[in-house]
């Protein structure tokens, strides 16, 4: 359980992390916090010649609200947005979901963008930026793009980033009026990867669940206000089209209930938060 | 810009509890490893080495992090304290370990020293914790002895002692 060798580069400014991925393509891997990269490279599932660290690169290191938009730089680590005083009333369901995402121990290291990067199907922030229709501004060298979430995240461990981008932000949507949001997640312990995880995000004329856990990528779909049999019945629709595998944590038949019961309770839950 | 290059030991430049250090490390060097092997330091307890159990838990610029998620390069200019900085003086426990000793808070003590790196972070953060989110916050943590119901009543009386020492000086 060590890490294969690697040239360290400790990138002073942006241009220096731009270079490195410009020169090195695929064999160049970005370290932030290393919450999910340091295990992979310890089992050796990552051997890349060169690491680019761009925890040290100050304009990285931003939480900005403009626009109606909260945006988070690369740099910024899952406790700091956690105890960022504006959040639980610019976007309480990225502060409802954010006590979810691994334990206090790794989120005070690991990053925002880093779990975004890393795109695990059961993670919880790639759920909530799917959920509110964020997106992820990649940078390269001589070019800035901006992604939606839900074009991003393209399978398990696999996104839109080409190797001579780096993530720069995510940009969450900030909290709207008329608008009431929930998050629950079901695992066997708290901090364990989600089996689901539900997003809401509702309106008095729309219904929107994000489930992640159950699919190859957190997966969003929207309603008019239903309710009664006709939610359940979309929900069990949903349940079916999300393809559920079994693996050692839950089959395929739990993960399907769990998606219509939980996906009940969250969007129920974000309901009550409209009045 | 700085690369390190792989096949070599580079200097790494760190305060290590109060202490400036300066050691040698690989760029791969794990800084679990870098503590225990180079520095000499073996309370930090390598456990499941992706992060999980928590024994190796540390506190880097005063939070607590997992040592074994991170390369010895990355502490560079950072503050660092480990188990062997929790004691006040040699022959005396802290608070904190006092209560652990005295609710049979630990019995192999394997993951002895990662707990408490955590919750000493978190006691410093939070005077007057509660038991649910003591709770949650040990769920970093694996203790395989102690069921952890001793920990939790350790906690909770080692922060009515602090908090009683906090009044007595004000």
């Amino acid at each position: 359980m060590k890490p294969a060798r690697f040239d360290y580069v400790r990138a002073a400014t942006l241009a220096e992390a731009h270079a490195v991925l410009a020169a090195e393509g695929s064999d160049a891997r970005v370290i932030a916090g290393g919450q999910s990269l340091v295990p992979m490279l310890s089992m050796r599932l990552a051997r890349p010649r060169v690491l680019v660290d761009i925890m040290r690169l100050p304009e990285l290191a931003q939480i900005e609200e403009a626009d109606g938009v909260i945006r988070v730089g690369a740099a910024v680590s899952q406790s700091e947005l956690l105890d960022w005083p504006q959040l639980p009333a610019r976007q309480p369901l990225l502060a409802a979901a954010l006590p979810w995402v691994g334990h206090a121990q790794t989120r005070s290291r690991g990053t925002v963008c880093g779990s975004v990067a890393h795109a695990d199907p059961s993670a919880e922030i790639p759920l909530v930026l799917v959920a509110l229709g964020g997106g992820i501004t990649l940078s390269a060298r001589r070019r800035r793009r901006a992604v939606f979430a839900d074009r991003f995240f393209q399978g398990a461990m696999s996104t839109d980033r080409r190797d001579e981008e780096l993530i720069a932000s995510a940009s969450f949507p900030a909290a709207r009026s008329g608008h009431g949001y929930a998050f629950r997640e079901f695992g066997r312990r708290h901090g364990d990867f989600a089996i689901v995880a539900c997003a809401a995000v509702v309106s008095r004329h729309s219904t929107r669940l994000a489930v992640g856990g159950v699919a190859d990528r957190p997966v969003a779909r929207d309603w008019g206000n239903i309710a009664g049999d006709a939610l359940d019945d979309a929900l069990n629709e949903l349940a079916w089209d999300l393809d559920a595998r079994e693996d050692m944590h839950a089959t395929a038949r739990f993960r399907r209930d769990l998606v219509r019961r939980l996906g009940r309770e969250t969007i129920i839950e974000a309901r009550r938060c409209l009045a | 810009m700085p690369r390190l290059n792989r096949d070599s030991r580079h200097v790494v430049r760190f305060r290590l509890n109060g202490r400036s250090v300066a050691a040698e490390a690989e760029p791969r060097m794990l800084l679990t490893d870098f503590l225990r092997h180079t520095v000499g330091l073996t309370g930090t307890h390598v456990g499941c080495e992706h992060g999980v159990c928590g024994a190796c838990t540390i506190q880097i610029n005063g939070r607590p992090a997992r040592a074994c998620l991170m390369l010895a390069v990355q502490v560079e200019g950072a503050s660092v304290r480990t188990i062997e900085d929790l004691a006040p003086e040699p022959a005396r426990l802290s608070a904190l370990q006092e209560a652990f000793r005295r609710h049979h808070a630990l019995q192999c003590g394997f993951c002895t020293g990662g707990i408490l790196m955590s919750l000493d972070a978190y006691l410093r953060a939070h005077a007057d914790p509660s038991e649910p989110e003591l709770r949650e916050y040990l769920a970093g943590h694996l203790c395989r002895c102690t069921g952890y119901a001793p920990i939790i009543a350790a906690v909770l009386d080692a922060a009515q002692k602090l908090r009683g020492e906090g009044t007595r000086r004000a």
